[in-house]
């Protein structure tokens, strides 16, 4: 099964990714936890009500202004990584947690690095599953390479300049 | 200057830790070429022509001697004993072995340095005005605002994989724009609304390059307070709506432009709303704690014009020609601003060895409270210099190569590496800046044309700044042969405004008779005090066509 980091550890990770439906094609659900794509689970979300082996996934070009009202509940959000150089993902997760208030997991999917993971952490982002190749030791020191930012993010509420003057 | 304080050194000393871990993994094999390119660009290494290059972040141009001789010593150690600073106000090594370069940013760090954004598609060294903090015409001291934009952009988590590079320039002159915010993705120049208080006029979407274009305001009143939420809106919508399928589409330019700059700010107007009331939002305490670091040196009260300035201008023509030219005024009286230029001819721009740099660093500790300035024309200012001083150091600088007295003119070129060092060049830039500057050797002749800006690239990333050069030249490959392109009237300045190409390119050996002509139709047309980009804007560029191309 594959590996999906957590704060607190690897996990085996129960949840499978299903793929963007060609055209016509229709939805096959697998067995056990999904994360569907946002759009085809917008469609049919009656559907899915009251489950909570369903969650969703987000691509990097969409916005997820058109889900405000309906992800509160989700056990799991993905956001995808088609390349590591895409940075979209980082502002989906940011507005994610700080501006629709969504609680649950939040996973970075796709060309997932050790080298993004602090990055991702600060966006909001809990859960990783990381590119297969990629050495999952690491990633406790990649994920807290600094022990302190600037900025204020979804970890840090107050920037580095008011915890500084007060 | 600023001073680091413990949050600082410590998130510095984790970030070489973090580069040295990286590149480990780099040469083990475990990161692939592609996966470790953003992260040696993001601590400034880049894999060039020649060897790798290694760009050192200067923040706001500002360095101390201390800071000036570790560079020394580092181009000694690690390279061939010289750097070069760059018009991004940065400074390069052209040699430093890839291995080595984690022990290099352990060396900057010990003296409050790094290699930070200094490239990569991520928010890069924010640049001001070289003269900040000493000029009278100043409505506020850039530099703390520079230093909190620097804080707020150093790995941003959001932001560190944008569609491309992120350039920011702050102006708080009335008069003048030496940080050309104009053409930068943003560009803020201090302004004060009717209530008067203190804030920003905003241009976003400026920039040079492959499509060169004057930025459009799209605010013309952002308190003080707001800097970085309003910085952090504009770069939100950017992170997510600017083009990434084509890289020569991606700078928020671009973006600005298909969406219109009144729909773009309003996009970020929206985006704003949602955040401007966070705890990001500047706080005065914030700011009179940076605003600390940039105080007044201890300045001695002197008069003006002081007889030991007065005598030997009279007695000294170079000397007094130096003054006229590399000297600027300064407001506190007995002070002055002075340029240390590094365009001695046959020197390529910008290039100081290693001796040069520790000479700067002492002449910072003997006449400028220890300090220098780079400069986006790549020169060297000693910002706090008494004026009766000013024979002194004219005197120290002229061996050193510092005192060409030619800064704001012809041959003062602001000139990229181009095709001798720079693996992107189309064309060699240096060689052309020297012929340049050969022809026009008669200095009496160079003062007499006045202030002109010539700014040279070896190919259209424009690091030349080719495009707002008065007269600018770019290095074009024609069938693996190089040629050059001039275009006139452009300038950086408040009015800023794009070249305008002249016609067919020229062979590199016609340069030096082309720029003569050019100069020519100015001095045949120009009125009493009308500098060349005056007459320039009134002939149009028809009387320059006729003669180049005769």
């Amino acid at each position: 099964m594959p590996e999906l980091i957590r704060h607190d550890g690897i996990h085996n990770d129960e949840w499978t990714l299903v793929s963007k439906p060609e055209e016509g094609q229709d939805l096959s659900l697998p067995d056990g936890p999904a994360l569907l794509p946002a759009a085809v689970w917008k469609e049919n979300m009656d559907r899915f009500a009251g489950r909570n082996d369903i969650g969703i996934w987000f691509d990097s070009h969409e916005e997820p202004e058109v889900y405000a009202d309906m992800i509160g509940d989700l056990p799991v959000i993905a956001v995808n990584f088609p390349k590591f150089t895409d940075g979209r993902g980082y502002s989906i997760a940011r507005l994610l947690r700080e501006r629709y208030g969504y609680e649950g997991e939040l996973r970075a999917v796709g060309d997932v690095l050790l080298d993004q993971l602090f990055y991702m952490k600060r966006c909001g982002f809990n859960a990783y599953a990381l590119r297969e190749d990629k050495d999952s030791a690491h990633a406790e020191y990649c994920l807290n390479v600094f022990s302190n930012a600037y900025q204020a993010a979804v970890d840090t509420e107050q920037p580095l300049f008011r915890r500084r003057a007060s | 200057m600023y001073v680091y304080d413990e949050y600082d050194r410590q998130i510095l000393t984790e970030r070489v830790a973090q580069f040295r871990n990286q590149t480990d993994r780099a040469l083990a094999g475990e990161l692939s070429e592609e996966e470790f390119l953003p992260l040696r660009l993001q601590n400034g290494l880049y894999v060039q022509r020649l060897a790798p290059m290694l760009r050192i972040a200067v923040p706001y141009g500002m360095l101390r001697s201390d800071q000036l001789r570790r560079l020394a010593r580092i181009s000694r150690d690690y390279d061939k004993g010289y750097a070069h600073f760059t018009t991004r106000q940065n400074v390069q090594l052209n040699w430093p072995a890839l291995e080595d370069v984690p022990d290099i940013l352990a060396e900057l760090a010990e003296v409050e340095m790094h290699a930070n954004q200094t490239s990569g598609n991520c928010i890069r060294n924010t640049t001001t005005d070289q003269f900040a903090g000493v000029q009278a015409d100043e409505m506020v001291d850039p530099r703390p605002y520079c230093e909190l934009i620097r804080q707020w952009s150093t790995y941003h988590p959001e932001f560190a994989f944008l569609p491309r590079k992120f350039k920011i320039a702050v102006n708080a002159s009335d008069d003048h724009d030496r940080a050309a915010v104009q053409v930068h993705d943003i560009g803020l120049e201090f302004t004060r609304n009717d209530a008067g208080e203190l804030g920003f006029r905003v241009y976003v979407g400026g920039g040079l390059g492959r499509t060169p274009v004057v930025s459009p305001v799209i605010r013309e009143f952002l308190p003080e307070m707001d800097l970085l939420t309003y910085l952090e809106a504009v770069l939100r919508v950017y992170n997510r709506y600017g083009r990434r399928d084509n890289k020569f589409k991606a700078r928020i330019k671009i973006l600005v432009k298909a969406m219109t700059p009144e729909a773009f700010a309003e996009k970020v107007e929206a985006e704003w709303e949602h955040i401007k009331d966070t705890p990001s939002q500047l706080t005065p305490e914030a700011i009179e704690r940076v605003k600390a670091f940039f105080t007044e040196p201890d300045y001695a009260s002197l008069d003006d014009n002081p007889d030991a300035l007065k005598a030997p201008r009279e007695e000294n023509k170079a000397f007094d020609a130096w003054v006229k030219r590399n000297v600027d005024a300064h407001k506190k009286p007995g002070y002055s601003i002075v340029t240390l230029t590094m365009k001695k001819t046959g020197v390529p721009p910008g290039d100081a060895s290693d001796r040069q740099l520790e000479q700067i660093a002492d002449l910072a500790d003997q006449y400028s409270f220890g300090e220098a300035r780079v400069t986006h024309q790549q020169n060297v200012v000693l910002a706090d210099v008494r004026q009766d001083q000013l024979f002194e150091l004219w005197r120290a600088i002229r061996p050193m190569g510092f005192a060409t007295a030619n800064l704001g003119t012809l041959t003062d070129i602001i000139c990229c590496p181009g095709g001798d060092y720079c693996a992107l060049a189309n064309a060699k830039s240096i060689p052309v800046a020297e012929a340049i500057q050969r022809r026009f050797d008669d200095m009496d002749y160079v003062y007499d044309l006045g202030d002109i800006d010539l700014n040279i690239s070896g190919c259209m990333n424009a690091c030349g700044h080719h495009h707002v050069g008065n007269i600018g030249v770019l290095g074009v490959d024609k069938k693996g042969q190089e040629f050059y392109q001039i275009s006139l009237g452009g300038s950086s300045q408040r009015d800023a405004s794009l070249g305008k190409i002249l016609g067919p390119s020229f062979a590199r050996e016609e340069m030096p008779e082309v720029i003569e002509k050019i100069i020519n139709v100015y001095v045949d047309n120009r009125t009493e005090e009308e500098s060349f980009l005056d007459t320039y804007r009134r002939i149009g560029i028809d009387p320059f066509k006729e003669r180049v191309y005769a």
